[in-house]
């Protein structure tokens, strides 16, 4: 890894990684009476740990001057690698919070064990662990391909991803001791926010630059949407984040917004979350790893444009379903509800795109689990978006808010659309990055295609219930005009759903385990005796012009 | 580069341009697409009309509905108190008597008491009232403060200990942390109390020493508050110490710390969070509930 950097870069990682390392001193100086000293110590770790990994290899020769014609995948390699052992913690903490609910004396009576302290540590290990690790990793992939343009340097990309897995570690180790802005989806405190934000900006300015050098006339789609991930996600990270720290020596800081702006801005950041970093963000990954494994030609370029930006537009608007029947003025509820109907229609557009490129590739959704996977994805993107749809009426959100609903409808997305598309797509890159002929087992892969799908199913079906029995439970009156069930009442009958759905959260980790062996089977080499199923055109080189009708080559 | 091809399986061309093998179709837009697309516009078009939808300056249109969600709030709580005024009035001016007499109210306790105390005190004592380790069962005849309806009713509104002005205090006295009574003298008065709910501790000629020595104790440290025969007494909240029903436990070691480190139980005050309507019903539903037993 190392080795593949340049002297003046190896120099520029040492100097970087030292102010890391200082930034980390005076964060355990400054906060020794803090938990927030404990976060200085976490970095000084981190610095000293990449101080080593460089300086180990400091002497070693050069990389030779031929990589430059050919693609730079280190750290797309790593970043997969890592999304994996983020999302087998992630899915492990989910299900652990899930028996929680079952029984909720498994604390052991610890403070870090507590409900409120786990939750978060699922939530942004499965969404910004597994899923930024594995957008960032695809980012890189599908960037230097659609571009016939190798990254400009081999140390950004590396920052961009090690510092981003420093922002993670800082957040998920944060909750447990306590830190936390109690912003949903943005829980981290200001100090790894503005980390982010460099991280970021460092991310956003290496996919320009990436793009600028391209050689092909024309942006693919899955850039624009890789794009507008990046871009929106710097917008509302810093917006939402902006706070003010107790002290420098402090954790904790207040937000700048207060009351029901504050829930506003809250969930026009969550909502857009969903918008730009687990659709636009995941739409990329779609649009250049089905095709390719499918061998077809997406079915409509013209479709995929208005789909850009009918999402792009409409979804800006739509956050304020979120707070329906709330101090929110009912006017900016009329607004979120209106345009999140609007935005079925484009959202529809997306997942049809996907569904028709498979035309005439039907018969290897049949056989190949990794397609599979895509297309079970593109299926849940529409179910997904058009609950979402639904539920944003407002009569419809006053049964389903609060309620299990919401949860149900979440996974829906989170487990059935994004963790499939990025199954999909790391089973179809990881024997092209690695250079194998395939998966290590095709058949493990088919294995973790059913234990996800029939968890997801589980999991889903039982929040649907469960939710819709609580919220009917809670608004069912009897004749005395007094509500019929106390709350203890609705909590017992959730009982049996919460089991169902801790035992479908259990099936989809032990598929994601299996994944896991596979991945590093294929990474090791072993040899399997698996027919090989579609390869990545010329995807190695952005020298080599790609031949003519390979896309084709599969058609009937 | 840019050169279109007919795809052999739909029959579309292609836009002509080819990312690592990746072309696309120009496929034109299905009508479907344009159709909803204006469809959800004009719906959304006609909501905006109806209702409060566009800021401007410092106000908003206001649709033409007139629909506002504050005044259909306060309205619909408006309608739902007058819909159960036919029973509210009557039971908020009704004395308990009346209102167990009549069964008409007595089915809306029944009905509605479930649920408040569900909502509000099951927390504590537990779903079906019967009390958990430290929150008296509240289905027996033992009661700290005394069991009738009035009684119950002060209860709930004031609270033990409670931050209320009006509190009920009440306080078990640390007599082996205070240095009030030396540890023979606790052991002694422990077995003394046990006994007077287990008989047959007496059996034992060991034991029914410890309880003789006890019984002396009692009545010089206890039983100014618990009474001489350990029947409890009502006015300083000091309960029965001769039934089978306790509020930390009845076992050895749990009088034991009871009497060793004392005991200052908190029941919350209700006055400001449950109406008076709502506080006769879980009084009611209280006394229902022993009655029922
Ligand atoms: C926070 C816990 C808590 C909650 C909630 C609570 N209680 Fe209590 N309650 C107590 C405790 C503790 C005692 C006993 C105090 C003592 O030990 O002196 C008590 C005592 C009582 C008593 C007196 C029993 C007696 O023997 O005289 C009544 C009556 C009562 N509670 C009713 C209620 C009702 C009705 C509610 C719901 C509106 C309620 N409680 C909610 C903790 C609670
Ligand atoms: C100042 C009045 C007072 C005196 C004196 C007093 N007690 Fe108590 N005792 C109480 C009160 C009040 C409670 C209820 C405490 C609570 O529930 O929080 C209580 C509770 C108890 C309990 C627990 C009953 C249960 O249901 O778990 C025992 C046992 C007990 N007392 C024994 C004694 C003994 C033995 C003595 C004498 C050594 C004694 N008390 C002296 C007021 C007193
Ligand atoms: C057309 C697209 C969508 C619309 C209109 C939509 C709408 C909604 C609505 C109305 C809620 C419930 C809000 C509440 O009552 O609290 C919600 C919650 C949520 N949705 Fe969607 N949704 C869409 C797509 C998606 C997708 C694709 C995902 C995931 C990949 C997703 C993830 C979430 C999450 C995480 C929440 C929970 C927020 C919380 O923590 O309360 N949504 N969405």
């Amino acid at each position: 890894m190392i080795g593949q950097l340049t002297k003046g870069e190896r120099q520029l990682a040492l100097v970087i990684l030292i102010f890391l390392g200082l930034v980390g001193l005076a964060m355990a100086a400054g906060g020794r009476h803090d938990p927030l000293g404990a976060h200085g110590a976490l970095v000084i770790v981190c610095a000293l740990a990449g101080l080593m990994a460089v300086i180990a290899a400091y002497f070693d020769p050069e990389p030779d001057p031929e990589r430059l014609d050919r693609y730079y995948d280190d750290p797309s390699k790593i970043g997969i690698v890592i999304a994996m052992i983020w999302v087998v913690v992630g899915l492990f903490v989910g299900d652990w919070v899930a028996w929680l609910l079952v029984n909720p004396d498994l604390t052991f009576d610890a403070g870090w064990a507590s409900f409120g302290r786990l939750r978060p540590v699922h939530t942004t290990s499965v969404i910004f662990g597994f899923g930024g690790n594995a957008l960032i990793a695809t980012s890189f992939y599908v960037m230097q391909r659609t571009s016939r343009a190798r990254l400009p340097d081999q140390l950004s990309p590396l920052f961009v991803l090690f510092g981003y897995n420093v922002f993670c570690l800082l957040a998920v180790s944060g909750y447990l001791i306590g830190v936390t802005q109690s912003k949903e989806y943005a829980e981290p405190e200001w100090y790894a926010d503005i980390w982010l934000v460099i991280v970021w900006v460092t991310y956003l300015v290496l996919y320009l630059r990436t793009l600028a050098r391209r050689k092909e006339p024309h942006i693919y789609v899955a850039n624009w949407y890789y794009l507008a991930f990046i871009v929106v996600v710097a917008m509302l990270h810093i917006v939402n984040n902006l706070a003010v720290p107790v002290s420098l020596g402090h954790a904790k800081s207040y937000s700048l917004f207060a009351g029901v702006q504050d829930a506003m801005t809250e969930w026009w950041y969550g909502h857009n979350a969903v918008a730009f970093f687990l659709t636009a963000g995941f739409l990329g990954m779609m649009y250049y790893y089905l095709p390719v494994r499918a061998g077809r030609p997406i079915f409509s370029y013209r479709l995929s444009i208005i789909s850009f930006w009918g999402i792009t537009f409409f979804y800006m608007w739509a956050g304020s379903h979120h707070l329906h029947y709330t101090a929110l003025p009912q006017w900016v509820q009329t607004l979120g509800m209106t345009f999140s109907l609007m935005l079925l229609v484009p959202s529809w557009a997306s997942a049809t795109n996907a569904l028709l490129t498979l035309n005439g590739a039907w018969h290897k959704v049949r056989d190949d689990a990794t397609l599979r996977f895509m297309m079970v994805a593109a299926v849940f993107y529409g179910l997904t978006t058009f609950e979402g749809s639904f539920m944003a009426i407002r009569p419809v959100n006053s049964l389903s808010h609060y309620t299990d609903w919401t949860i149900g409808h979440v996974h829906a997305g989170a487990l059935g659309w994004v963790a499939m598309i990025t199954f999909g797509s790391i089973y179809a890159s990881v024997p092209w990055l690695w250079k194998r002929e395939s998966m290590y087992s095709p058949r493990l892969v088919e294995a973790h295609f059913w234990l996800a799908l029939t968890g997801t199913i589980v999991y889903v079906m039982a929040m649907w219930n469960s939710g819709i029995v609580q919220g009917l439970m809670w608004r069912t009156y009897d004749d005395s005009g007094t509500l019929a069930y106390s709350f203890l009442d609705t909590v017992i009958a959730m009982h049996p759903y919460y089991i169902a759905r801790a035992v479908g959260g259990l099936l989809f980790l032990i598929g994601a385990l299996i994944g896991c062996y596979n991945i590093w089977m294929t990474i090791r080499g072993v040899p399997s005796a698996a027919p090989r199923v579609a390869t990545d055109t010329a995807a190695e080189s952005p020298v080599a012009v790609p031949a003519g009708a390979a896309a084709f080559r599969s058609g009937e | 580069m840019s050169v279109e091809e007919r795809d052999p399986h739909t029959g579309y061309l292609t836009t002509g341009h080819e990312w690592n093998g990746i072309k696309e179709l120009n496929t034109p837009v299905p009508r479907a697409v344009y159709f909803f697309l204006i469809a959800t516009a004009l719906f959304s078009l006609g909501y905006w009309i109806l209702m409060p939808a566009w800021p401007f300056g410092s106000g908003y249109t206001k649709g033409v509905l007139g629909i506002d969600q504050r005044q259909i709030v306060s309205q619909s709580i408006v309608e739902a108190a007058r819909d159960r005024a036919t029973w509210t009035t009557r039971i908020q001016q009704a004395s308990f008597a009346d209102i167990q007499a009549d069964p008409a109210l007595m089915m809306v306790v029944r009905e509605t008491g479930p649920r408040l105390f569900g909502d509000n005190c099951a927390a504590c004592h537990g779903a079906d009232a019967r009390g958990n380790k430290g929150f008296p069962n509240l289905t027996t005849n033992s009661w700290l403060w005394g069991g009738s309806p009035e009684a119950i009713a002060e209860t709930i509104r004031v609270g033990i200990n409670s931050a209320h002005p009006d509190s009920r205090v009440s306080q078990m006295l640390a007599f082996g942390r205070d240095g009030m009574l030396q540890r023979p003298d606790i052991e002694n008065v422990v077995a003394y109390v046990r006994s007077l709910s287990h008989a047959d501790l007496a059996t034992d000629k060991t034991v029914a020493d410890r309880i003789a020595a006890g019984n002396t104790v009692f009545a010089n440290n206890c039983a100014s508050c618990h009474g001489p025969d350990g029947k409890g007494d009502p006015s300083v909240g000091a309960p029965n110490l001769t039934d089978a029903f306790w509020i930390y436990g009845g076992d050895e070691q749990t009088v034991f710390d009871t009497v060793w480190g004392g005991r200052q139980g908190h029941m919350p005050t209700w006055e400001d969070r449950l109406s008076e309507v709502d506080r006769k019903i879980l009084t009611l539903y209280l006394v229902d509930q022993r009655m029922a037993q």
